[in-house]
């Protein structure tokens, strides 16, 4: 299976989004490069309001993970819950 | 007492349909035609532009929030370098050099895609492809704008800052990123989707910008990493954008599948060309690298890019014609440009320098099967020139490719022993070229590239006339500081100076 995968800035406004990503995708791989953070996981990865709200104690709009973004892979179907990277058609 | 019901927050989806779609108009008084009349000759047809939705669902208010947000960062960190003496940070001044080619051949491209983003925003039929275009002009001017304002602090200090849009216009090797962005933006709107939106964006920014930028931040260079990964958190939504663009067309109608195939061929072939720009970067000007350009493309291309066309291959698309080839290059490329841009250094606006033992015996570890075999003898004869008090110099001019302008430097995609030229004959002229995709690019549109500006014809016309001392007046290029070995510049002498000051009082 193709893998998807999201990159972020290293820094403190990431950590609890990448805490969430590890906790709601358990096949999800977390790679620390200088700066930056690379999650991959086979076919599809999961990004919850939710749980980053748990983590951070306050709200959380899914569209700040634009202002800490790298890069990403896959196609992308968001809304106002979750943010989906996926393969499939 | 009576409560005021809080109002209820408009979802993603309704927002985004209320600030993109309803903000469109049917036209009375114009026809369709009259208002976008270049949607039709490329050959592409679309039934309903309103099938095109941007997976983000971004709106106007969102993204100027969001970009704001981005800038304030930006500018914090752009401060606190230029008041902390950033530009003795980093690791090396050879590392300058990666820098100066960044301003020198990417930055005004990103110009480029701002010009043609703003073009294509208004071009384009669909109201959700408008608002998204009009994002990605603004992006691309704002990537133009604070790379050009990063690296003016380095411009105080060092030399080959100083004339990046001269330098873009004259000089060889900054020629090969402008005439890809000149022949997208010479090309019809859905073209220019492709060769920007998903061929440099998709398929790859993520090679000049995730692992290259994390070498930046690897070599203390605060301000580059800034401006890097900024630029990049809006590259993720274009690269969303492209492929959203690619998989639209092929929705709309099966005619178009030929069509968007043979520009995927070609724009994947030419910004694999740039792209040799990037591999010599990450090779050899990072002094502290954290990963080869070999180990990059496996990620960002071989695995990025294979599970892309894998997916894509839905459609009835293959993977780019150029894909074999370019896998063949990998391990020659970055070796063969900086032997190239060694041997031509009197004519480059930075510094380059043969590889350390220790640099060396990096590159036979990443490069197993070809460093030592094809490219440390080159070296170590160069070296040896060197110590002989005969540096190697080559005065004579390169051959350049007629489509992707590089010099004729690359080897045979079977036999690293061959040089690689191929040419055509076109109403009585011949032209060269440096691979098969080059030669098919041209013979595709010959009338358009017969058109190209080459930068080493240019030696020979007005008003440079063949000498060399006035190419370097023309190109703003000055002998002996901005050009020639790193060893000895005015680069190394300052930084070690400086640096030496910065740490003692003395």
């Amino acid at each position: 299976m193709s893998q998807v995968f999201i990159a972020l800035q290293t820094n403190e406004e990431t950590r609890p989004i990448i805490e969430a990503i590890e906790a709601d995708n358990p096949k999800a791989v977390v790679t620390r490069d200088p700066a930056m953070v690379r999650i991959s996981a086979p076919g599809q990865l999961v990004i919850r309001k939710d749980t980053i709200e748990q983590n951070l104690g306050r709200d959380f709009d899914l569209q700040e993970i634009h202002i800490n973004l790298i890069t990403l892979s896959g196609h992308v179907d968001e809304d106002d819950e979750t943010l989906t990277l996926h393969w499939d058609r | 007492m009576d409560m005021k019901a809080p109002e209820k927050k408009l979802g993603i989806k309704e927002k985004y349909r209320l600030l993109t779609r309803d903000l469109a108009w049917q036209p009375t008084y114009r026809s369709e035609k009259e208002i976008y009349p270049y949607l039709d000759y490329e050959g592409i047809k679309i039934h309903d532009w309103d099938k095109w939705e941007d997976p983000f669902r971004l709106t106007m208010d969102a993204y100027w929030k969001y970009q704001g947000e981005k800038e304030r960062k930006f500018y914090a960190i752009i401060d606190a370098h230029a008041q902390n003496n950033g530009h003795l940070n980093i690791t090396d001044g050879r590392y300058l050099s990666a820098l100066k080619i960044f301003l020198q051949a990417i930055s005004p491209g990103e110009y480029a895609a701002h010009k043609g983003f703003a073009r294509v925003g208004r071009e384009f039929a669909g109201a959700g492809t408008q608002v998204a275009c009009q994002m990605q002009a603004l992006d691309e001017m704002r990537h133009a704008q604070t790379q050009i304002h990063a690296l003016s602090n380095y411009n105080k200090y060092y030399s080959g800052f100083h004339a990046f849009a001269e330098t873009r216009d004259r000089i060889w090797y900054t020629s090969v990123a402008r005439s890809f962005f000149d022949d997208s933006m010479a090309s019809g709107p859905f073209e220019f989707l492709i060769a920007i939106g998903f061929s440099f964006e998709y398929v790859l920014t993520n090679l000049l910008f995730v692992p290259f930028m994390s070498g930046a931040a690897y070599n203390g260079d605060m301000a580059t990493v800034t401006f890097g990964f900024s630029a990049q958190s809006d590259e993720a939504r274009h690269m969303t954008l492209g492929l959203e663009c690619i998989k639209f067309m092929l929705e709309q109608d099966p005619d178009n599948l030929p069509i968007v195939q043979k520009w995927i061929d070609k724009w994947f072939w030419r910004g694999f060309r740039v792209l040799g720009l990037v591999s010599t970067m990450m090779d050899y000007m990072l002094p502290k690298r954290v990963m080869s350009w070999r180990e990059a493309w496996e990620i960002y291309g071989v695995e990025n890019g294979g599970a892309l066309f894998k997916d894509l291959a839905f459609y009835g698309i293959r993977p780019p014609k150029g894909w074999e080839d370019a896998g063949k290059a990998i391990d020659h490329m970055s070796h063969q440009f900086m032997l190239g841009f060694y041997q031509w250094r009197f004519g480059t606006a930075f510094h380059s320098w043969i590889p350390s033992d220790q640099d060396m015996d990096w590159l036979s570890q990443k490069y197993p099967t070809t460093f030592d075999k094809y490219y440390r003898p080159r070296w170590d004869y160069i070296k040896r020139a060197e110590a002989e008090g005969k540096p190697f110099k080559n005065f004579g001019l390169a051959k350049l490719c007629q489509c992707c302008q590089l010099p004729c430097v690359f080897t045979e995609p079977d036999d690293a022993s061959v040089l690689c030229h191929r040419q055509t004959t076109h109403k009585g002229e011949i032209y060269h070229f440096c691979s098969d995709g080059c030669q098919e690019i041209f013979e595709d549109e010959p009338e358009k590239y017969v058109q190209a500006w080459l930068p080493m014809p240019q030696l020979f016309q007005d008003p440079v006339n063949g000498d060399l001392a006035a190419w370097m007046d023309w190109a703003h290029l000055t002998d002996g500081l901005d050009n020639g070995e790193y060893q000895g510049s005015s680069d190394q002498r300052n930084f070690d100076r400086w640096r030496g000051l910065a740490t003692s009082n003395t």
